[in-house]
């Protein structure tokens, strides 16, 4: 009781302080999967600075740990804060669904930002996504393929073990690992899992190495773990007889490019990402852009964007190759 | 002899001094400043309504905070409840999928929960392991069961019913978090107005001389486990509802979580000490705390760094007033 009527005496209090700070700024959100992954700060960037031109007010949360219900308090939190956009790289396909459709049954837009949430695609408005999904797996197996001259034992070194954009491009692999000829002499020994955590990374990088004495090359799909398996490789000196690919950032993967321990990695533009997020979802704000599938809009720099089957919108068709040549050329 | 004692110690702490100077004081001291901070952090926070809803979040881990109480004042300690969530949940998700309907369902998912516990009590009475170590090993144990048997999916497709409990209010309090504040009175009666409730606390005092005073602490220690497991079961249910779905990694870290509440409310970790009363308000600190410093945008490391002061604060002062109690 006596609780009660502490926090309606408070409440009267912040009612007051509410009314002096409304603003009539469009507010976006942008919740990261966790803390302390420097792929999202690139996203977070590309928001920050679009914002910075269209005039919307822009903020970042984030939680500790990437678990699967771990975003819910977070985005529980913006509906209460009435933000007008929440924009997420969601931790599951589906534990946020029902969080989603309170956030949208009381207006707010709310954006998957760099994988999508597969079959819970009726809880969200639209879903951004870096680059043509379906070309990552294939894309790095030849990358990889063209590292080890198609021969030899390969590994997987990647995040969650429910990743959902993670699981979809070792899927393809797996499929074109089978399915091409090219690709008869490598063979899949195993796929570990890093959680997205450096240290965890860097423990399952040394214990492929253990493992499998005769891995030829790692392939990690995700910037953590390729950055680690890049140290692991190179602290060990088994550059150039193990390589490592996968995606990542070209600032945690330059030094590993100029000292040789890795000959090319893949990735896109996740800074591309937050200034598409920006730009569509100020322009659904202000009805110069429709969200329906077919539709079109133009984003400075991006060129003309199309929105795609079931509100999926890509912001670039084929994965980018960085290597020793064109590394410098990126900051992110 | 005793008698005389007990009658000087009466004396020696007067009965406003037995009121006041308790650890569960300093958790409600704690709570009421709370309160102010997180309304003075952000003007978002003061909405009864927002807080019982952002309270949902973290009822699953209270309801079994309060039986864990019970479990750590008996002088033992169960660390699988999260796993135990983790796997009724799963087990009723799979019953539910395998089409047996939704009351058989909710049976399996509480009776598994129950078994579970009554597990960790043969653990501890029948094998005399250290509770610490049995349960964690049966967290680990029932973790993996529940990775083997879910797979790395989700399980869903529940009845619309049974789907989101915590939208489901009493005016605008919602469910789950009546069902807390029942069981909160519920074992707050046992443990403070039963014998059982008495015996708990001479075997956690001194569990030899607990048995030496006829009390059956095996089957006492017995029926706490498998309580504790039956209520982890009910906060995998409510889980599940409020997710959805339920997976095999539902609730991770949780047991942490829970023992977090147990020892914010002044709880004696050693055992002998420790009411419901504490164990309830610290769920709310935890929710005030969390919630007001999540809608004021606060980085999660400030958060974390909070707690973790927080807890050893509680800590310290609960270890300071028992000690004076005691003199």
């Amino acid at each position: 009781m006596k609780k009660l009527m502490l926090i309606a005496s408070a409440a009267a209090i912040g009612l007051m302080a509410g009314a002096a700070t409304a603003q009539d700024q469009v507010e976006i959100v942008y919740i990261p999967k966790n803390t302390g992954n420097p792929y999202f700060d690139s996203i977070i960037g590309g928001f920050a600075d679009a914002c910075a031109e269209l005039g919307c007010s822009f903020t970042t949360v984030a939680p500790a740990t990437a678990e699967a219900t771990s975003q819910i308090p977070f985005i529980t939190a913006q509906i209460q804060r009435g933000v007008d956009v929440i924009a997420i790289s969601p931790n599951s396909p589906d534990a946020l669904n029902q969080v989603f459709d309170r956030a949208r049954s009381r207006g707010i837009q709310v954006l998957i930002v760099n994988s999508d949430i597969p079959g819970s695609e009726d809880h969200r408005d639209a879903a951004i996504l870096p680059v043509d999904f379906t070309t990552i797996g294939p894309a790095q197996v030849e990358l990889l393929g063209s590292m080890i001259n198609y021969d030899g034992e390969i590994a997987i070194l990647s995040a969650t073990t429910d990743a959902p954009d993670q699981n979809v491009w070792i899927a393809d692999m797996q499929t074109v690992l089978e399915s091409d000829d090219a690709y008869a002499d490598m063979e899949l020994v195993t796929i570990a899992y890093g959680d997205d955590d450096p240290q965890k990374s860097t423990t399952e990088a040394e214990a492929l190495l253990a493992n499998y004495p005769d891995l030829a090359g790692i392939i990690s799909p995700t910037t953590v773990g390729v950055a680690a398996a890049a140290q692991v490789v190179e602290t060990a000196g088994r550059a150039p007889d193990l390589q490592v690919t996968g995606l990542g950032t070209p600032n945690q993967m330059r030094r590993f490019i100029e000292n040789g321990t890795v000959e090319a990695f893949q990735l896109w533009s996740p800074y591309n990402q937050g200034v598409l997020a920006a730009h569509f979802a100020m322009g659904v704000n202000d009805g110069s852009i429709t969200n329906e599938p077919g539709q079109t809009f133009d984003v400075p720099n991006l060129g003309t964007i199309t929105i795609g089957d079931d509100n999926v919108i890509l912001t670039q068709d084929q994965p980018t190759t960085f290597n020793a040549d064109n590394i410098d050329d990126f900051n992110f | 002899m005793s008698a005389t004692e007990t009658f000087d110690a009466a004396k020696a702490r007067p009965l406003w001094h037995r009121i006041v100077v308790r650890p569960e004081s300093v958790t409600l001291l704690l709570l009421i400043a709370a309160v102010f901070v997180s309304a003075w952090l952000s003007p978002f926070f003061a909405d009864l309504r927002f807080v019982l809803e952002s309270a949902t979040f973290y009822i699953e881990f209270g309801i079994i905070a309060l039986m864990l109480t019970l479990v750590v004042v008996s002088g033992e300690i169960d660390l699988s409840v999260a796993a135990t969530m983790a796997l009724s949940a799963c087990l009723f998700g799979i019953a539910h999928r395998a089409g047996l309907g939704m009351p058989v369902a909710i049976l399996i998912g509480l009776g598994s929960g129950a078994l579970m516990g009554l597990f960790n009590g043969v653990l501890v009475t029948v094998f005399r392991l250290p509770s610490i170590i049995a349960t964690i090993g049966t967290m680990v144990l029932y973790r993996g069961i529940a990775q083997v048997i879910a797979g790395d999916r989700s399980v869903g497709g529940f009845p619309d019913w049974f789907v989101g409990i915590d939208f489901i209010a009493v005016g605008i309090v919602p469910v789950p978090v009546i069902i807390f504040v029942v069981l909160a009175i519920l074992l707050g009666l046992v443990l403070g107005s039963t014998l059982f409730g008495r015996q708990i606390y001479q075997t956690g005092t001194n569990p030899i001389a607990a048995r030496h005073a006829g009390i059956r602490v095996d089957r006492l220690k017995m029926i706490l486990f498998t309580a504790s497991g039956l209520t982890s079961a009910v906060g995998g249910l409510l889980m599940a509802s409020r997710l959805g779905v339920v997976r095999y990694d539902l609730a991770t870290g949780g047991e942490l979580q829970v023992v977090l509440i147990v020892m914010l409310g002044g709880t004696y970790i050693f055992g002998g000490r420790g009411t419901i009363a504490g164990t309830f308000l610290a769920l709310w600190l935890l929710i005030i705390i969390q919630t007001g410093m999540t809608v004021a945008n606060i980085a999660i490391e400030a958060q974390l760094t909070v707690l973790g002061l927080l807890l050893i604060l509680a800590i310290i002062s609960a270890n300071a007033i028992y000690a004076g109690g005691r003199r």
